[in-house]
């Protein structure tokens, strides 16, 4: 195995891109992260792209030959591949990405993400985000995405007794951190009360507990560690890769209130990277629903069980507390084109490593985390980044 | 059509009626009557399904009911006929949802029925006529609606959901079923085409002619070929397309109010059509004692009566009480405004 | 409601699995009628649905966990106001779906609090 780097990242601005294709999106994201690696399309070895539903959202399969394509490497012929695991499509992009790398077979890769949600009616996509739960023993008998979260968020409340007011934070703070970032879907702060008279979606959860329907993609740049510094003057390490599973029915689950996925991956991650939860500083975690941010915080190890909600309220989440989790906005107030969430997660880590992070930079980050879930938990992975 | 002399009869039963009501003032509020609707046909409120029911859902319910009223193995069950003017299918059949649902062998025949609101009656006939001849063991016979009246039409007052299932047999009666009998005649005097969402009928044509005549011809033919009278019975249940008809049509024969008071249902759950006579005949069973006798007439516009003479065998007091009684299910009642109704029944075109 | 049992470890499964996740090739599978009354786990209102639910909205959709063992979801078919976790349910046959004006209609379990029986 050999140690890999991110040598270059790209992103889309995320939003409804009204003038914007799944194709354009792609090309954007691709050449500003290929510009930042100053990697010319010849040396590109391998594509990964994660996708979700592009069958749902634009009737377009078959993505791994379309991006390749529209990225204008057809004439090259190198494998592209699309990924899918839902909405952690694009962290199982740069896994794939990164195995390609560190087993020698590939030395530049391109790990991508893309979804361009916004096509189709509100009605059309919940019904497209819920294929990713379990279609025949979910969906069938009407679950949503909201419902399967919020079914998570009141056993929680009434578990550790977490409060609506400390989901509620969870947004505001991640409002907070976006309207920082120049990229993200939503520049707006808004307040504890905003979400709660926001309307109710699937109760407990209001529609400001909801990460929105979102175009966008961004793309990362792999290479060797030991020849990164040729491409990079701050090549970021991945110090980790770990993939979880976990069964892909919310009631099948050992304990409703807990994520095993985003354990199970974590303990891989840290042990991979010889790291505790308490070496990290910024984390990009997976917060499609406020209650998914508290169970990051808590199933990634951060804090105990249970204490999410406390954590988040004291400001221990926030920039400047003890790890400052979705300096993006995270997928709230960012924005969560599926597919493209986890390659995303990865650009934030690696501009706040280089110290590129803005008005919302992390003091002396060191270490970076990403965690990314599909489903309900079916998926999750992690990845620990370093500068 | 006549029987005497059977043999045959009720093994078991069971009902099952939605839990939403709409009083009939607040339709005739919406459709600005003055005149006092409710008291003029003696109705006053009718059962309407939620929005994930209709006829083969409350098939279903009827039929699990009267299956573990007398514990019941399904797979006994060789025949399935469920009479409905609204079944879900056009093309389809009800029965076979049933039989699924409760648990029955695939070894059985199944058929839907359609005679107005008496294609109940005419499928305890056929079931009678099977378990006589020896060819099924049971046969579950079942009548349930959830009938349509279009929107400000004379119907929409009274139109209700709700069915009854009847399980016959030879053995084991809770009921034995002495004589039917049937007369039917072709009278326009009520139908739904092809196609169409709501039923036409002919106003002040569908009583006379078509109601009071069949009821009382089979009635009377019946209780003429078992040389029995009106004092010979305990308890008589007639079709109750509203609260006048049926004791009109009692008195008219000779019945005491008394007679017909357990099974007349109507004004509290509306005309539930199919259900209907086979709702008040449960009703009635849930109150007999061993050794009394019922009366039973049906009526299906277009048009035919089935008339049923029974007597109660000592065997319904073990199992009575197993299952849910006509008056539980009338005692959970939500009730809805006029625009919850109008959701629940479909009559929002989105 | 057809699920199995696992003769081996004694475990009951709903939706039916054909293989026993814990003995798996030493398992020996039988299938189970459920008797489909069971508890509420944790429950939510839904009031945005896809757009095969959107009529039924508001509706209630829970967790819930069969007296055999077995968790699955479910409709919970009363108002809102009278969910709670915790809450014995019992079977009811409802529609579960349809596929437009023309195609199928699916029929199958929902749940009703067990104390509104009649």
């Amino acid at each position: 195995m050999r140690a890999v780097s991110i040598i270059g990242v790209g992103c889309t601005r995320f939003g409804e891109r009204w003038d914007s294709s799944l194709r354009d999106l792609v090309v954007e994201t691709g050449i500003a992260a290929i510009e930042d690696a100053g990697v010319t399309g010849e040396t590109i070895d391998a594509l990964y792209v994660g996708n979700m539903s592009g069958g749902r959202f634009v009737e377009q399969e078959h993505i791994g030959a379309l991006i390749a394509d529209y990225a204008g490497l057809s004439s090259l012929h190198i494998p592209s591949t699309r990924v899918e695991a839902a909405c952690a499509s694009g962290g199982l992009a740069l896994r794939e990405a990164f195995l390609a790398v560190a087993s020698g077979y590939a030395d530049i890769v391109i790990a991508a993400g893309v979804e361009k949600m916004t096509d189709v009616s509100s009605g059309v996509a919940a019904d497209a985000l819920a294929a990713a739960a379990d279609r025949e023993w979910e969906c069938f008998f009407g679950a949503t995405f909201p419902a399967l979260y919020a079914m998570i968020a009141r056993l929680h409340m009434r578990k550790y007794g977490t409060t609506r007011e400390q989901l509620a934070q969870v947004a505001v703070k991640n409002h907070h951190h976006g309207h920082m970032n120049p990229i993200a879907q939503y520049h707006t702060e808004i307040s504890v009360e905003d979400v709660m008279n926001s309307p109710l979606v699937a109760d407990p959860l209001r529609v400001l507990d909801c990460s929105p329907i979102t175009d966008g993609a961004a793309a990362v740049v792999l290479a060797p560690s030991e020849i990164a510094s040729r491409y990079s003057d701050t090549p970021i390490r991945i110090l980790a890769s770990a993939q979880a599973s976990d069964s892909l029915a919310l009631h099948d689950r050992r304990d409703i209130t807990t994520l095993d996925s985003t354990v199970h991956a974590a303990k891989r991650a840290f042990s991979q990277a010889r790291l505790t939860p308490e070496e990290i500083d910024v984390a990009e975690v997976h917060d499609c629903f406020t209650i998914g941010e508290i169970l990051a915080i808590e199933d990634l190890g951060f804090f105990p069980k249970g204490e999410g909600g406390i954590a988040t309220e004291e400001g221990r989440t926030s920039i400047g507390g003890d790890v400052a989790v979705n300096t993006s906005g995270g997928l709230k107030a960012c924005g969560h084109p599926v597919g493209a969430t986890g390659i995303k997660q990865a650009c934030e880590i690696v501009l706040q490593l280089r110290g590129e992070a803005g008005k919302r930079q992390v003091d002396e980050a060191e270490i970076g985390l990403t965690h990314n879930v599909g489903g309900s938990g079916g998926t999750a992975l992690v990845h620990i980044l370093s500068r | 059509m006549r029987g005497d002399h059977l043999g045959v009869g009720i093994v078991s039963y069971g009902v099952y009626i939605p839990r939403y009501r709409i009083k009939v003032d607040e339709i005739a509020r919406v459709w600005g009557e003055v005149e006092d609707v409710a008291r003029s046909l003696n109705v006053y409120e009718k059962a309407v399904p939620d929005l994930d029911e209709d006829t083969a859902t409350i098939a279903v319910e009827a039929a699990r009911n009267a299956i573990s009223r007398a514990d019941l193995d399904p797979r006994r069950i060789g025949a399935i006929y469920t009479g409905s003017e609204s079944h879900p299918y056009a093309v389809k059949p009800t029965g076979t949802i049933v039989g699924e649902a409760i648990g029955c062998s695939h070894s059985h025949t199944v058929a839907d029925m359609e005679f107005a609101c008496k294609a109940g009656t005419a499928a305890i006939q056929a079931c009678l006529g099977l378990v006589r001849s020896g060819m099924i063991d049971l046969g579950l016979a079942i009548g349930a609606d959830v009938s349509q009246g279009a929107p400000g039409d004379a119907l929409e007052y009274t139109a209700a959901a709700g069915g009854a299932a009847y399980v016959v047999g030879s053995k084991d009666l809770i009921a034995e079923i002495e004589g039917t009998y049937s007369f039917t005649t072709d009278t326009p005097d009520f139908w739904r085409r092809e196609g169409m969402p709501y039923p036409e009928h002919g106003g002040r044509f569908t009583g006379e002619p078509a109601y009071f005549k069949h009821v009382t011809s089979a009635a009377k033919g019946l209780m003429e070929i078992l040389g029995r009278g009106p004092e010979d019975y305990d308890y008589a249940v007639f079709h109750q397309p509203n609260g006048k008809f049926p004791v009109r049509v009692a008195a008219k024969l000779g019945f005491k109010k008394e007679q017909i008071a357990p099974g007349l249902v109507v004004p509290l759950i509306g005309n539930t059509y199919s259900g209907s006579t086979l709702i008040g005949l449960a009703a009635t069973l849930d109150q007999a004692k061993p050794g009394e006798s019922i009366f039973v007439t049906s009526f299906g516009s277009g048009a035919g009566s089935d008339a049923f003479s029974i007597r109660v065998t000592e065997r319904i007091d073990d199992i009575r009480d197993r299952a849910p009684s006509v008056r539980d299910y009338i005692a959970i009642a939500e009730y809805i405004d006029y625009a919850r109704y109008a959701k629940h029944k479909g009559k929002l075109r989105l | 409601m057809i699920g199995t049992h696992c003769k081996s470890c004694g475990e009951y499964y709903f939706p039916p699995r054909t293989l026993c996740p814990n003995c798996r090739r030493t398992g020996q599978m039988e299938e189970h009628k459920f008797r489909g009354t069971g508890t509420v786990i944790t429950y939510t209102t839904i009031y945005s649905a896809t757009e095969d639910f959107e009529r039924l909205t508001p509706y209630n959709l829970a967790i819930i966990q069969l007296d055999e063992g077995p968790k699955l979801t479910g409709q919970v078919v009363c108002s809102p106001e009278n969910m709670k976790i915790g809450m014995r349910v019992r079977p009811v046959f409802r529609i579960l779906g349809k596929e437009g004006e023309r195609g199928i209609i699916y029929y199958g379990t929902k749940f009703a609090p067990a104390e509104d029986a009649p």
